[in-house]
């Protein structure tokens, strides 16, 4: 396996493989940084929230989740972390316990993956709705039936419109650097946040990783100041029936309708670019790893073919890319680390100078295609004249390994099409045998 | 003994302006719990009558904290109260979970039944009108056999009530207590004793509804009297998982009068399609049911 440069912009951390890198990345980071370890990426899940000093945790096990509620319930047990940790009997509990507890004005935290996940999905529409930060990273896991462990990004992918923000880690160093930027953007915007990572790819994958101190994540995190306090002399009812017209309070002000309450978490959302990217920026001004682009760049300066990917894929399109090079083709890599808000500007003004696409999912829309596929092509309905030959793969879905000859595929299938004039009718599957 | 109604306090959590049905025995019960539980009580409820109760925003005629939350985890949400109320050190709060039987011997139980093992220190309520009212009086498991409702309009309902309180029992809870919206000094004595007791507090609240159940509305108060005095409604609590009778069931054990299910049942509408061989045969569950519960309380 070849590695290639760190020449993109953004995060410096490299893409998943090279240890080595990694360690030298670190080093030269050393003015700002603490100590390094070696994590897995459920490991620094976990030890991310406890930087974040989260005062309330309820979870349930699901693979390949389960270390992050092990490894906290630990640190809560040694008295590491001053947490009520809530060992629930069901998904849909924890995160009932995390609105809850969020209510109350606590920091709270939660995981989950795959079925999980889907069984959260009414939980997760109340948290939004509710305009409640909770943090929760999802180990992606492919759905059932038939059931898989392993990894593909159907279940988050699956819970776009329930109102959170999704961002999703390239590498475990991404993991812990975005559990702590998500809750710094959760509680600015009052938007629950996922941190996506891919399930085994990272979660059960030992890597290198920077660990800022305490000190430094207060610094950059203070705590969580809820918008109200809860106190007998002025009670209140919290999320309750709301009508389709403003209705006036006792003293005569309308208040908002339910369509009211929904237009202010979309205008949040609308606001949300500027807060994620100055939040990444003071991250990176503090630890040595900016955030400020919400997308990963690998050669994308000259680049005329472009994978468009998300998680961990980026790097494997990363390695491809410098094969594509190789072969005389000016290929680049986009990593999209902030799926909702749908960085819309952003991907446009990155892709303005490539002719060919390939985006590279481990997700479907059944009944049409990947969903990032349709989001890039709407977005570019958005610019004006820019019509790059756009193509769609569907990889990796239940661990399926997406092997370098995969992504080679998928480019030459690009670029040779657009040369044709082919249309894509439907997305294309590799690998997925018979 | 019950605490008469004049020397129950005065302050009132249950304002004018409540928006349930006429008659409606729940407002009656909540007043009264409230009075027991006071000012720094925050309560949690799922989409059930006591969201219509409660109000629509901007307004609320009730005046504590309530916390609206989703059907199937009303003991999960109180989980999350609880533990983010001692998180930020504001235990001097009282945690109350109220659902009705849908929300509870239904869609709840996992949620409670999780709530009660890890022994979370809240007050449940489970106010049963023995269907799912207010979405238009569907079928429970907490139905009586016998009852007509819109999803068993033709043929009554053929199952009996699940026995839920014994579910609960198994939980072995520090408090468990049954009660109803006609005897307001049984209930808040019940609620005065939860309050003080920590742990999982479980108490069913038998609540009659005039628009499920087929009665007048000013029948609230009776119909309640009467399943009472008729043994349907036993009312009793469980500390430490001893069984005591109280209020009018204690002196129905102590005098041995109970009065037959047929004066019951014949007041409302939705047992109107029960043969005589049902009403014998509801009659003999009440009496089973009534004679292990005096066993257990030492009659």
């Amino acid at each position: 396996m070849r590695h290639h440069q760190a020449e993109w912009r953004g995060s410096p951390i490299a893409p998943a493989c090279n240890p080595r890198f990694l360690e030298r990345q670190c080093r030269k980071e050393s003015i700002t940084v603490g100590q390094t370890l070696i994590l897995t990426g459920t490991q620094a899940a976990a030890l991310a929230a406890k930087l974040c000093r989260v005062q309330v945790v309820a979870a349930y096990p699901i693979t390949p989740q389960s270390k992050i509620p092990e490894v906290l319930s630990e640190y809560v047990e040694k008295g590491e972390l001053q947490a009520e940790f809530v060992r629930v009997e069901s998904e849909h509990s924890a995160m009932g316990v995390c609105i809850s507890a969020s209510i109350v004005g606590a920091r709270v935290f939660t995981a989950t993956a795959a079925n999980g996940l889907a069984y959260m999905h009414e939980q997760l529409h109340w948290a939004a709705g509710a305009r409640l930060p909770i943090v929760m990273p999802v180990t992606n896991r492919g759905l059932g039936a038939p059931w898989t462990i392993l990894n593909d990004m159907q279940d988050t992918i699956a819970q776009r419109d329930t109102g959170w923000m999704q961002f999703y880690c390239m590498n475990n160093q991404e993991v812990l650097d975005q559990v702590i930027l998500a809750y710094k953007v959760a509680e600015q915007l009052m938007i629950p946040t996922m941190v996506c990572f891919d399930g085994f790819r990272l979660s059960h994958t030992m890597m290198p990783v920077t660990v800022p101190s305490q000190e430094e994540v207060d610094a950059f995190l203070p705590p969580y100041r809820p918008l109200y306090t809860i106190t007998a002399e002025t009670p209140v009812n919290i999320n309750p029936v709301v009508m389709t017209d403003p209705l006036p309070d006792p003293e005569g002000n309308l208040c908002p309708s339910y369509m009211g309450f929904r237009y202010r978490l979309q205008e949040s959302f609308d606001q949300a670019a500027p807060v994620i990217a100055v939040a990444g920026r003071e991250y990176g001004e503090r630890f040595g790893r900016s955030y400020e682009d919400c997308l990963y760049r690998y050669k994308t300066e000259d680049a005329d073919f472009l994978f468009v990917t998300m998680g961990s894929l980026a790097s494997e399109a990363s390695e491809t890319t410098d094969l594509l090079r190789e072969e005389g083709v000016n290929a680049g890599v986009i990593g999209l680390r902030v799926f909702r808000p749908f960085p819309v500007q952003e991907l446009v003004k990155s892709i303005r100078k490539a002719r060919n696409i390939a985006v590279i999912e481990k997700a479907i829309s059944y009944g049409y295609e990947g969903a990032l596929n349709t989001e890039l092509k709407a977005a570019l309905f958005s610019c004006n004249g820019h019509r790059p030959a756009v193509f769609n793969y569907i990889v990796g879905l239940g661990g399926k390994d997406v092997k370098p000859a995969d992504l080679l595929e998928a480019a030459h299938d690009t670029i040779r099409s657009a040369e044709n004039k082919t249309v894509q009718k439907h997305a294309r599957w590799l690998g997925y045998g018979v | 003994m019950s605490t008469a109604i004049l020397d129950l306090p005065e302050q009132e959590f249950i304002l004018p302006g409540t928006r349930t049905c006429a008659g409606c025995g729940l407002p009656i019960a909540y007043r009264y719990m409230l009075k027991a539980l006071g000012p720094k009580t925050i309560m949690t409820h799922p989409a059930c009558c006591l969201t219509i109760l409660h109000g629509i925003y901007p307004k609320t005629p009730v005046a504590i904290n309530a916390v609206n939350n989703t059907f199937a985890s009303t003991a999960a949400s109180a989980s999350g109260l609880a533990a983010g109320l001692k998180a930020l050190g504001r235990e001097d709060y009282t945690v109350l979970a109220m659902a009705g039987d849908g929300g509870t011997y239904d869609m709840g139980i996992q949620a409670l039944s999780g709530a009660a093992e890890r022994e979370t220190n809240f007050i449940y309520v489970c106010y049963d009108n023995e269907a799912y009212m207010n979405t238009g009086v569907q079928r429970s498991s907490a139905t009586p056999s016998g009852a007509i409702t819109t999803t068993t309009p033709v043929v009554p309902k053929r199952q009996p009530k699940k026995d839920f309180i014994r579910i609960m029992e198994a939980h072995h809870l520090p408090y468990l207590a049954t009660t109803c919206s006609s005897y307001p000094g049984d209930l808040y004595n019940k609620f005065m004793k939860a309050r003080d007791i920590k742990g999982t507090r479980f108490i069913h609240l038998a609540v009659p509804c005039p628009t499920g159940w087929g009665y007048p509305t000013g029948d609230t108060v009776k119909i309640g009297r009467l399943a009472v005095e008729t043994g349907v409604v036993v009312l009793y609590e469980m500390e430490q998982e001893v069984l005591t009778l109280t209020g009018k069931s204690l002196s129905m054990a102590r005098s041995g009068r109970k009065r037959p299910v047929d004066e019951y049942l014949k007041l409302q509408g939705r047992f109107r399609k029960m043969s005589a061989g049902q009403i014998e045969d509801f009659q003999r569950q009440v009496d089973e049911r009534w004679e292990q519960l005096l066993k257990r309380a030492g009659f």
